[in-house]
């Protein structure tokens, strides 16, 4: 895969009119992960939100989103070539699976059905393009989700809680999972999260955004 | 583009209703140039107060808003406060549903079949009961006081604040006030009432003021059932403007404004019956009773609902015969003959109002559609929801169609039209149509459309789809279902509608329903038989597409049989 991102995120601050809601300045590099904790409330999924573009008109926010060098923080979202990866796999249910990491795929790729394969391969779902995703387990969906992420070429990653759903020892090997491959990957990712062993396994840096 | 979808909806609503008020308004105070009317005076007020038995059609309109808006709503909040899930209550759910696509001059016939005197109640009950060997002398549709007008409105009303109630009811969570109401020592009924029912009025409120609307200003069904010396207001209007002399436009003017009035006061008599229950209801509330005696009353419930559907279905088992019956002895219940002679006899007069029915409803349908999903598009993407100010104007905007009478504005709409030389065309029809439609389709589609996940368009557009993708690809596909019910809901609305048709299309422009309202005077029962089964069976069409096709589309997708 390619050599690798930067993401710069330069004194950023959220308000909601008016009243101030977090600030972070922080660098994050191929391959790391930066772990952002704090409790509900505390404007992490508002954080989320304003880097994938789609924060309500209710808030206000400044500073600069660097990715590469270059800000992307008037870019529409699809523009920004961040990924997004839920709680939930959120596979599209009017899809098949293989529907599914089409969706995401840049237009140019001739070869869109080999590359289905091989990711489905990769993840230890050969075979499964065809299928309805209402017909997958819980983690066979999360694999296709993060799956779908990777086939969108994306240069950062955002993480909202994505292993909180899943029982405990599908977790452990969907941590393991998505970190390797982002780290494979060279991108850079934040992950937002409230919970301790995520942040121990993602292994970057933390920042905590209660004490603010 | 987008954004000007919200204010040509607006516009679109809006404007027509204006006009039309305004062009009624002014022939009612006598100015018309076009019929010599030149100066204002009050000559039509006093030719219209001269009219014998004024003050009883006001006085029947009058009542006909309220009973039957009481009643209505009255078997609804019986019913759910009565419900318990069991399968008896989801049976007369399901059952109560297809109503709402029912026609109401389709529900009038099928009741006037039903308890007329030599109808298939009479029928039934004779002459083992009765007695009866002849049909009785009895005036039991038409009466006088327009009690036959108010159980049809009763009977097509029921089903549609009930659809508007459970619509409404999820976002409350009955269950868990329920539950704990119970834990509190309330009985389950009354736990409703106290804990549910106080916070669903505010919900179903506007529906409920269409309700009065309506039922104070119908044309069709009170052609079929209501009093005929006077009739009520609304059809002694259309009379006088249908009048060869057309100097009586301006009394009929006159009387359009009346029934403004007269809607209008049924209006703030209702609302003052909110207040006063509102007062009353508090001290209910503070008193803390638990409750008690509440079987009959659950019981009654589910009798007053069963009743009122079940006449609606038996009524149109009684079209369903008559239309086949060859002769038809009176107290027989049943025809001693079967004949399809009425069916082939109609058939070829049938075909052309079905097509000009159904190319006016697909036409309206389709353009409100496309304005709906116009506005409720743009409010995605301006991240503007409707709880924030502006657009909750707007948005009770889209009621007023449904609250202004009918009558009251049509006409002068139609004079509007004659003015600017527009010729009646199955478009401007269709375009009177839409102003009803679209209150409809919007209402009906809205909820689903601001309801849908955000992180579906949100995860969409990280992988790089385009808004227009996300539009097409994601949410079109995820939002079928709710999409074609409210394509199915448009239709019927417009498939049902009687005076746009008649007033726009000049009675020109014949559709399945301004036909068969036309034979409600000739009373040949076989022949109307026919015409009102087949008005009640095309929205029925519509409905039959609505839940078939997704089943079929997403028949190998799991995940697209629920709701989204």
């Amino acid at each position: 895969m390619t050599a690798g991102h930067r993401l710069r995120l330069q004194a950023i601050e959220i308000s909601l009119e008016g009243a101030p809601l977090l600030r972070l300045d922080a660098a994050v590099g191929p391959g790391e992960v930066l772990t952002v904790m704090g409790p509900s409330g505390s404007g992490k999924s508002t954080l989320l939100a304003y880097l994938a573009g789609f924060l309500a008109p209710a808030f206000r926010a400044s500073g600069r989103i660097l990715l590469d060098g270059s800000d992307i923080g008037r870019l529409p979202a699809e523009r920004r070539h961040i990924g997004l990866l839920f709680q939930d796999p959120l596979l599209f249910p009017h899809l098949s699976v293989a529907g599914n990491l089409r969706f995401g795929m840049p237009r140019d790729k001739v070869d869109k059905g080999e590359r289905v394969e091989a990711a489905l391969a990769q993840v230890g779902l050969a075979g499964f393009g065809p299928r309805d995703p209402a017909t997958l387990s819980g983690g066979q969906q999360a694999r296709v989700a993060l799956m779908r992420l990777l086939l969108a070429e994306p240069r950062a990653v955002l993480l909202d809680e994505p292993f909180t759903r899943l029982d405990l020892p599908l977790r452990h090997e969907m941590r393991r999972l998505v970190f390797d491959r982002l780290r494979q990957a060279g991108l850079p990712s934040l992950l937002v999260t409230h919970d301790p062993q995520d942040a121990a396994a993602a292994g970057g840096p933390v920042v905590d955004l209660a004490g603010q | 583009m987008l954004r000007l979808a919200p204010l040509l909806i607006v516009t679109l609503l809006v404007a027509p209703i204006l006009a039309g008020l305004t062009m009624a308004l002014l022939p009612a105070f006598g100015y018309l140039p076009a019929l010599g009317g030149e100066r204002l005076s009050l000559a039509p007020w006093r030719e219209l107060l001269a009219q014998p038995g004024l003050a009883r059609s006001v006085a029947v309109s009058l009542a006909s808003g309220l009973i039957t808006t009481a009643v209505s709503l009255g078997v609804v909040l019986l019913f759910l406060a009565g419900a318990s899930g069991s399968r008896l209550d989801r049976w007369i759910r399901r059952l109560v549903a297809p109503l709402l696509s029912l026609p109401h001059a389709a529900a009038a016939f099928g009741l006037a079949f039903l308890i007329a005197p030599s109808g298939l109640l009479a029928r039934l009950v004779s002459p083992g009961l009765t007695g009866w060997e002849r049909p009785p002398d009895l005036l039991l549709v038409n009466d006088p006081w327009g009690l036959s007008l108010m159980a049809g409105l009763v009977v097509k009303e029921i089903p549609f604040l009930l659809l508007m109630s459970l619509a409404a009811l999820p976002q409350l969570d009955p269950d868990r006030r329920i539950a704990m109401a119970r834990s509190l020592g309330y009985r389950p009924l009354t736990a409703w009432f106290k804990v549910v029912a106080p916070a669903l009025y505010p919900l179903i409120r506007l529906p409920v003021y269409a309700v009065i609307a309506y039922a104070t200003a119908v044309v069709d069904v009170a052609l079929i059932l209501g009093p005929t010396l006077p009739p009520t207001l609304a059809v002694s209007i259309l009379t006088w403007f249908h009048d060869p002399d057309l100097s009586r436009r301006f009394m009929a003017s006159a009387g359009a404004v009346l029934q403004l009035g007269v809607t209008a006061a049924a209006l703030v008599a209702w609302w003052c019956l909110e207040r006063g229950a509102t007062r009353l209801g508090r001290h209910w509330l503070a008193r803390g009773g638990r409750g008690q005696g509440e079987q009959p009353l659950r019981l009654a419930g589910r009798a007053l609902i069963l009743l009122a559907t079940l006449s609606a279905f038996v009524g149109l088992v009684g079209l369903a015969l008559g239309s086949v019956a060859g002769f038809w002895r009176f107290p027989e219940a049943l025809p001693q003959s079967v004949t399809a002679a009425h069916w082939l006899r109609a058939l070829p007069t049938l075909a052309g109002p079905v097509a000009t029915t159904a190319l006016i409803a697909i036409g309206a349908t389709l353009c409100a559609l496309v304005l709906t999903l116009a506005a409720l598009e743009n409010e995605q993407r301006s991240g503007r929801h409707p709880a924030q100010g502006r657009l909750l104007s707007a948005l009770t905007l889209l009621y007023l169609p449904l609250i202004v009478p009918q009558i009251a504005f049509l006409f002068g709409l139609v004079v509007v039209m004659e003015s600017l030389g527009i010729r009646p065309r199955p478009w401007l029809v269709m375009f009177g149509h839409l102003l009803f439609v679209l209150p409809y389709v919007f209402l009906s589609l809205s909820e689903a459309y601001r309801r849908l996940d955000p992180r579906w368009s949100q995860l969409a557009s990280s992988l790089g789809a385009s808004r227009h993708a996300v539009f097409w690809r994601v949410r079109l596909p995820l939002l079928l279902a709710p999409l074609l019910t409210a394509g199915a809901v448009g239709l019927a609305v417009s498939i049902g509608q009687y005076l746009p048709t008649q007033l726009l299309g000049a009675g020109r422009i014949a559709t399945v329903t301004t036909e068969a309202v036309s034979l409600a005077a000739g009373g040949n029962r076989r022949v109307i038989g026919v015409w009102a089964l087949v008005q009640a069976c095309l929205p029925l069409a519509g409905f039959a597409l609505a839940v078939g096709l997704p089943r079929l589309i997403w028949s190998r997708r799991r995940g697209m049989q629920g709701a989204p």
